[in-house]
């Protein structure tokens, strides 16, 4: 290489420093008591103190946010995946009246901006008596999350080539012990790939997930609000719970670490 | 490629996914139209006003502006990010232990919640206990985001940037992987410089992941609330209130059921339109 | 154009690969001495694995031999990128700027080299004629078929005036099958016309047989015979040689070889090796014979005893499956010739039977 490009790995090292500063500094910031952050400005804890995060690992209004969240996340990613696998394959494999609509129609819904639907879904889920349940989130979460992982199952399904699916029925098999049996395990990598990506969206959206509970189900983004708010800036109680919901991300991530560059594929690039 | 064959059954299977999805969009959509409509002081009565709000929200001037504000934003975030992206992934490595280590530190901003993200920034840029705020107050420059409009621009777009470049780089990265071996063979033989191989191969060939890579960020730049909310709370004044700002400070705030249920669908409209425009534009060239 | 030496070539793909003789699998390539000379036509043939591939890279520069040279004439190459060998490679499949016309895409390594657009001009053209790509010159290169795709790879080698060898990593694989013949024969006939040195890959023995004038025969990172299709047909070196070519492949049967040096199959002497049992003290020596050389026996004449299992037409001959004991053995009979029915004998041609020592071919007298 000449010249610059002996430089190209400056690049990218540059961006992951910028990306780490910000989590650093909140890192730094979780270690300290509130005191120590408002008094002085220090690069790293003076008098390193783990006191908040015993205070959220032991402190339930806030722990459960964190399980709140979790649950719904995994409900909905299940749900999502499960309902998404039967129409993925319907898209992949059949013509069907209005089907070009329909997955165009599903793709729309992920273009619409969830501050629309705040109030409609509250008044919704409401009237359902199924205000402050996970479920409520879990479900409300499926309008963007099924379009998109209808999307990356098609997609992955029409990579597999028909005579599977006709092999499989010649020999006998019912559609749904082929489709269990067979083919879901030939798409695997698409299935983590979608369960990755509902995962993510479902975890990380709050707006939707705020307005729809309150108590029983609150997630732990409404906690970290209303200590902001009720008793003064307790920083350093914050950056720990913050910093604490990195943790589910950086995990998923290292599970999947290995489909990354596979799975931004998405099978259709 | 696959032939599909035409079977009707076929919608059994994609019932449960229309219901549910359905479920979550019509009946809301269904109900805010309703509201877009009608005019109400409380106690359930409703009374038909036709395209009143319709019209109020397009003569309002908070909404002109608003709308200003986030195109302008828009078009901030793409004009970094994608080519931004683009660049750090054609730097990255293509083989060995550091892909791996890269792509997950660079996936890592993707997977916080927004209100942390938010948060986070809010902090970081702060002159006082934050270390960016900090950082460029002892360079010379008096930063103060929750006072100066500029400077909450400045923190809004780099919370952006820094939240949601790595997507942009994760598509291209994939979209470059998927380039076999020889186009990049064949150009060393034919003796073509660095320069040539971007804009002959590579470009082309990432068509596709760019594509995707600008509609997904324009509408979620579009669409942003909690980050910005988090960070801003759309100050100073209003110098940030982008428009999902603006909607849910009408619809919750002060619900105004029926100016919110016009800007919404209003709102929805624009995404879509320009989503569509966008689309178009990018795709043209295969209609040739 | 020169005469390119390849001189002791060895390469891993491995960054520390062993010795050879601990662990050969480490090595893609092992031990190649080669010259070919200016202007012939040449194939690498052998099956997937071979390393032919390996090989035709080294040549062109995309890889660097862990040890060994390579000399274009009197240059050392060695260390030189593709851009500068000046050489030109078609790929598997068809690799083509898909966003430029035809007649960019083969301008396209004349200008990198900052040729005067004039010449570039009459040289494209003169190309495109010789490709019958005349009339798509205009077209945007991705609109094109395969072959078509095929044609301007090959274009973009031909268009350098200097270019010092051509190199075809199996360029029909993707080619329709009515169209390869075609393209195979265009081949044939621009080497004549052009001229230029052609080393083209192959693992289909019909390509390379005819479109070469030598062949080079690979296996397991080894040339195992180079020469003329002739020579590989009616004198094989190694017994992969003559089972890999030839449709159907040599016959090869176990043999005894006595003290003398005479080898038997079934009791019948078959061949007389020179020099004594040749190879490990004759064990493991196998007796090589294709189908064409094996006849059946005039009446009187004496020969191996072997029942008639099933003959196949083939149209101008069949194929005969003979078993002796449990051995296969297959002979080519002429259309109109007559046969034994069930029972027969055969007779091998002697000047075409040949006595193989683990694999290689040794002396013999006859043959």
């Amino acid at each position: 290489m000449n010249g610059l490009l002996r430089f190209k790995w400056l690049v990218p090292t540059l961006y992951i420093v910028f990306l780490l500063l910000p989590i650093y500094w909140l890192l730094n910031m979780s270690f300290k008591n509130t005191n120590e952050i408002l008094g002085g400005f220090t690069l790293w804890p003076q008098q390193f103190t783990l006191e908040n995060y015993a205070k959220i690992l032991t402190d339930s209004t806030w722990y459960m946010g964190y399980v709140n969240s979790l649950v719904y996340v995994v409900m909905n990613t299940v749900i999502s995946v499960g309902v998404a696998l039967p129409a993925a394959y319907a898209f992949s494999r059949y013509r069907f009246l209005g089907d070009k609509h329909l997955f165009f129609w599903l793709l729309t819904n992920r273009m619409a901006p969830p501050a629309v639907f705040a109030l409609p879904f509250f008044q919704l889920y409401s009237s359902l008596n199924l205000f402050d349940t996970h479920v409520a989130v879990a479900l409300a979460h499926c309008l963007f999350n099924i379009p998109l992982a209808v999307w990356i199952l098609e997609g992955f399904m029409s990579g597999v080539p028909r005579e599977l699916d006709e092999t499989a029925f010649v020999d006998g098999y019912p559609f749904w012990k082929f489709f269990v049996k067979i083919f879901m395990p030939t798409i695997a990598a698409g299935i983590g790939v979608a369960a990755f990506f509902c995962f993510m969206f479902s975890w990380v959206e709050l707006l939707l997930a705020k307005t729809l509970t309150s108590v029983e189900a609150k997630p732990i983004a409404a906690t970290m609000t209303r200590t902001a708010s009720t008793s003064g800036y307790e920083l350093g109680l914050l950056a720990a719970a913050g910093a604490l919901t990195i943790v589910p991300g950086a995990v998923v991530i290292y599970f999947v670490r290995n489909y990354i560059a596979k799975g931004f594929a998405l099978g259709r690039v | 490629m696959n032939t599909r064959t035409p079977n009707q059954k076929a919608w059994w299977l994609v019932m449960p996914v229309v219901a549910l999805v359905a479920f979550n969009a019509v009946i809301p959509l269904m109900a805010v139209v309703n509201y877009s409509v009608q005019e109400t002081f409380g106690n359930n009565q409703f009374f038909f006003e036709g395209v009143r709000w319709f019209q109020e929200v397009m003569q309002s001037a908070r909404f002109r502006e608003a709308l200003q504000r986030q195109l302008l934003f828009t078009a901030i975030i793409l004009a970094i990010q994608i080519p931004l992206g683009v660049a750090i992934a054609l730097a990255m490595p293509r083989k060995g232990i550091g892909v791996s280590v890269c792509l997950v530190l660079m996936a890592m901003p993707l997977l916080i919640p927004y209100n942390v993200v938010g948060a986070m920034w809010n902090i970081f840029a702060l002159p006082d206990i934050g270390l960016m705020g900090r950082g460029l107050n002892a360079l010379g420059w008096e930063f103060n985001y929750t006072r100066q409009p500029f400077a909450a621009w400045v923190t809004l777009v780099a919370m952006d940037v820094w939240h949601w470049t790595s997507l942009v780089v994760l598509l291209t990265y994939a979209g470059l992987s998927a380039i076999p071996d020889a186009y990049y063979q064949a150009a060393r033989i034919d003796g073509a410089s660095r320069w040539a191989i971007f804009r002959h191969i590579q470009l082309p060939k990432l068509k596709h992941v760019l594509l995707i890579a600008v509609l997904l960020r324009f509408m979620d730049s579009f669409m942003i609330y909690t980050e910005a909310v988090v960070l801003t709370g759309g100050g100073p004044g209003n110098a940030t209130t982008l428009l999902s700002i603006d909607l849910v400070k009408i619809a919750l705030g002060q619900f105004d059921l029926g100016p919110a249920a016009a800007m919404s669908l209003i709102y929805f409209l624009i995404i879509l339109l320009l989503s569509w425009l966008f689309y178009t534009v990018m795709t043209k060239d295969e209609q040739k | 154009m020169a005469l390119i030496h390849l001189e002791q070539l060895r390469h891993s793909y491995l960054a520390r690969p062993r010795p050879e003789a601990e662990a050969p699998a480490d090595w893609a390539l092992r031990g190649l001495d080669l010259k070919w000379a200016d202007g012939g036509a040449y194939a690498l043939l052998g099956p997937s694995g071979c390393g032919k591939t390996t090989l035709l890279n080294l040549i062109s520069g995309l890889l660097r031999p862990t040890e060994g040279r390579i000399l274009f004439g009197s240059r050392d190459v060695t260390a030189l990128e593709p851009g500068e060998r000046n050489i030109a490679q078609v790929f598997q499949f068809p690799v083509v700027y898909d966003t430029m016309s035809v007649y960019d895409n083969l301008a396209f390594p004349l200008r990198n080299r900052g040729i005067a657009e004039a010449d570039v001009n009459k040289r494209v053209h003169e190309i495109a004629a010789l490709l019958d790509l005349e009339e798509r010159l205009a077209t945007r290169a991705a609109g094109l078929t395969a072959d078509g795709k095929q044609k301007i790879s090959l274009g973009r080698g031909l268009v350098r005036s200097d270019v010092a060898a051509i190199l075809f990593d199996e360029p029909l694989t993707v080619i329709d099958p009515h169209l390869k013949w075609r393209l195979r024969s265009k081949l044939k006939e621009l080497h004549q016309r052009v001229g230029v040195t052609m080393i083209y890959v192959t693992h289909d023995q019909t390509e390379a047989l005819t479109f070469a004038d030598q062949v080079v025969v690979m296996l397991e990172g080894q040339v195992v015979q180079a020469g003329t299709p002739v020579e590989l047909f009616e004198r094989p070196r190694h017994t992969f040689v003559g089972h890999f070519i030839g449709s159907p492949g040599m016959n090869l049967l176990p043999c005894e070889t006595d003290a003398a040096g005479l080898a038997r199959f079934g009791g019948v002497a078959l061949a007389q090796v020179k020099g004594g049992r040749g190879g490990q003290g004759g064990r493991g020596n196998q007796i090589g014979v294709r189908p064409e050389y094996v006849r059946f026996a005039a009446a009187g004449e004496g020969g191996l005893p072997v029942r008639i299992e099933r003959v196949s037409d083939v149209g101008r001959h069949r194929i005969v499956d003979a078993r002796h004991g449990e051995h296969l053995i297959k002979a080519l009979v002429a259309e109109g010739a007559p046969l034994p029915e069930g029972e027969g004998v055969l007779v091998f041609d002697p000047a075409h039977t040949h006595v193989y020592a683990d694999g290689w071919r040794v002396e013999t007298e006859q043959a």
